[in-house]
């Protein structure tokens, strides 16, 4: 039983609330400026590469230099929606789509132009697990990771919740149209959107890269189970996306443990199908996802 | 003397791999020049043709699935429809919803089968891949074998071409122009979009399958690397919206086009010293990309842009042609 929640567990909750973070800023691009971004991985990427390049620049711990990474990254997302979103605001979704699509693949190459393909680690050496009672095994970077991820998420719901631009961005996710009529700043709600997804991406990509290791395709892998987790928990709602994120994270942990006799349920080197499997389930069931989303 | 006939053949691999890339281009030229469909999971059909093809015709191998040792028509078209089966899958779920998921769920299944294609080592040999693929007309001399089989591509991108010009002048063709421009006055017409979309996708990822099939056996290999699969799928969509979507010629025109540049621009950077040699490959993806953007932004049509199939004026007396 122990084995249970130190092995599958933990590490689903750890890989849960990494979804859940980068699913926040899917769904919100997805809900406000109405199409699918291809290109949010690759912000994730170049996030924790930054904070590596930091780290070793000031030798800080990574979760002390990643509010500098999140601000040199909104600067190139705010860059890039300008230059190359921006031009398609009034044409069809899929032009963004097929924008996001090719600009996935550009900051993928800058970055393996800059840094090289080879593995990093953001932060070295072995930690030792704490133990608790006796028994159960929660590494120090784990315990770090979780707490701060549910930090983040509260202040999201304050941020939607409490302040006017967080009701504007709810306001635009239900309708843009009516958001508009109401006098509502789209541009800037736009932005802002920017910014929210840009961090959250930022920090779901450094605590990535704090539980394994930096690697360039390292955003892209994650890139599926986010899609996932923000239709699990129906597009344009944040609380929603992390729900999803939270339930992928487990599913896929979960599958491998051994529910039945000895062999692992599923075979590990199909985790990652699991996503795609809860994802299509969901948009043949119920497309509008859990949280009764957009379809 | 020796260096000229190392450039004819280099010529001809060259077309060989772009008519391969124009196969591919039309079949995505069904699905969003025609129809609208967004698909970035080419790579996916064009693996499932790939191994399909290579495991029906492979001589038997402790290593992987195989010994069946079929003609190629035979493993030609069961990777086509093998394709089409799972294409038909992909678009019961997606197609009735918007465009996005379709995407979506494209690269998922393209990732699924990289995955399917590491794990299942027993059918396809894992990561090592399939080797010792027979290659059509391998029997007869240098140069000739390569040219036949350059002409077996070249006939196979022709007579798709010519298809597909019927196909989008017909009825069926107009039918696909006006769900793609307006789908509500193509119901309100009485069609129906799904079945319309639906033949769209599996005739595209047929297409795409008939080009995995070719590339297995033409590089006598595969493995689920075989071809970078995003960049695959990324090159095909530039070359289909620089050549101009919706016309077949300009996909055509696009595949040789952005393969030569992209071939050349190989042999440019591997001349450079290694270090330097490695970088400029994430150089060209980036101009690539960049291009792809450049287009998007200020020349939606590409070089070719769509000429609209008009329905002919005998069929409707009084009606003349415009022009």
């Amino acid at each position: 039983m122990i084995e249970f929640a130190n092995f599958y567990l933990i590490p689903g909750i750890l890989l849960g609330s990494i979804y859940a973070l980068g699913a926040i800023g899917i769904t919100l691009t997805f809900g406000i400026l109405r199409f699918a971004n291809f290109a949010h991985g690759e912000s994730m990427t170049l996030g924790a590469y930054i904070s590596f390049t930091l780290v070793q620049m000031t030798g800080l711990h990574p979760l002390m230099v990643m509010p500098i990474s999140m601000v040199l990254t909104i600067v190139v997302l705010l860059f890039i929606d300008r230059y190359f979103y921006r031009p398609f605001r009034k044409s069809h979704a899929i032009m963004l789509v097929m924008a996001s699509f090719g600009m996935m693949l550009m900051i993928r190459s800058v970055i393996q132009f800059f840094w090289g393909v080879q593995v990093k680690t953001i932060l070295p050496g072995i930690q030792m697990p704490i133990v608790f009672f006796d028994t159960l095994r929660l590494s120090p970077k784990h315990i770090m990771i979780i707490i701060s991820a549910i930090v983040l998420m509260l202040a999201v719901h304050f941020l939607l919740s409490r302040t006017k631009i967080g009701k504007a961005m709810r306001a635009m996710a239900d309708s843009p149209e009516l958001a508009r009529l109401t006098g509502i700043d789209t541009e800037h709600v736009i932005r802002t959107t920017w910014v929210v997804g840009g961090a959250l991406g930022v920090a779901s990509g450094v605590f990535l890269a704090i539980d394994t290791h930096v690697e360039t395709m390292m955003g892209f892998n994650l890139l599926l189970p986010m899609f996932a987790s923000a239709i699990l928990g129906g597009i344009g709602r944040p609380y929603g996306a992390m729900a999803g994120g939270l339930i992928i994270g487990l599913t896929e942990e979960l599958s491998s443990y051994p529910w039945i006799g000895t062999e692992p349920l599923l075979n590990p080197g199909y985790k990652a199908g699991i996503a795609f499997i809860i994802m299509v389930g969901m948009l043949i069931w119920r497309p509008t996802g859990l949280f009764k989303g957009k379809v | 003397m020796e260096q000229f006939y190392g450039y004819f053949l280099y010529l001809i691999s060259l077309a060989t791999m772009g008519g391969i890339y124009a196969i591919l281009t039309l079949g995505l030229n069904i699905q969003w020049g025609f129809t609208g469909l967004f698909n970035v999971g080419i790579a996916g059909f064009f693996a499932i043709g790939a191994y399909v093809s290579a495991i029906l015709t492979t001589a038997p191998s402790i290593r992987h699935l195989g010994g069946y040792q079929m003609p190629y028509a035979v493993s030609f078209i069961a990777a086509m429809l093998v394709s089409a089966c799972i294409a038909w899958a992909v678009g019961k779920v997606c197609l009735r919803l918007r465009t996005d998921y379709l995407a979506i769920a494209t690269i998922g299944i393209a990732e699924i089968f990289r995955l399917i294609l590491k794990n299942e080592t027993w059918a396809t040999n894992g990561p090592r891949g399939v080797s010792m693929i027979p290659k059509p007309f391998e029997t007869l001399p240098e140069p000739w074998n390569q040219l036949c089989f350059l002409a077996l591509v070249i006939l196979t991108v022709f007579v798709i071409y010519l298809a597909l010009e019927v196909a989008h002048k017909s009825p069926w063709g107009r039918v696909m122009t006006a769900i793609r421009e307006n789908e509500i006055a193509a119901k309100a017409a009485g069609k129906n979009v799904e079945r319309f979309r639906m033949q769209g996708f599996i005739f595209g990822c047929m297409l795409m399958a008939l080009a995995g099939a070719y590339t297995a056996h033409y590089l006598k290999f595969i493995d689920p690397n075989a071809t970078e699969p995003l960049t695959t799928t990324f090159l095909v969509w530039v070359m289909l919206i620089v050549g101009g979507s919706a016309n077949n010629r300009g996909a055509v025109l696009g595949a040789f086009a952005m393969w030569t540049v992209w071939s050349a621009s190989e042999i440019l950077a591997s001349r450079l010293p290694d270090e330097l040699a490695i970088r400029t490959a994430y150089i060209r993806i980036f101009l690539i990309g960049f291009v792809l953007q450049i287009f998007l932004q200020k020349y939606p049509k590409g070089f070719l842009s769509e000429t609209r199939p008009h329905p002919r004026a005998a069929r409707t007396p009084g009606y003349s042609e415009p022009e």
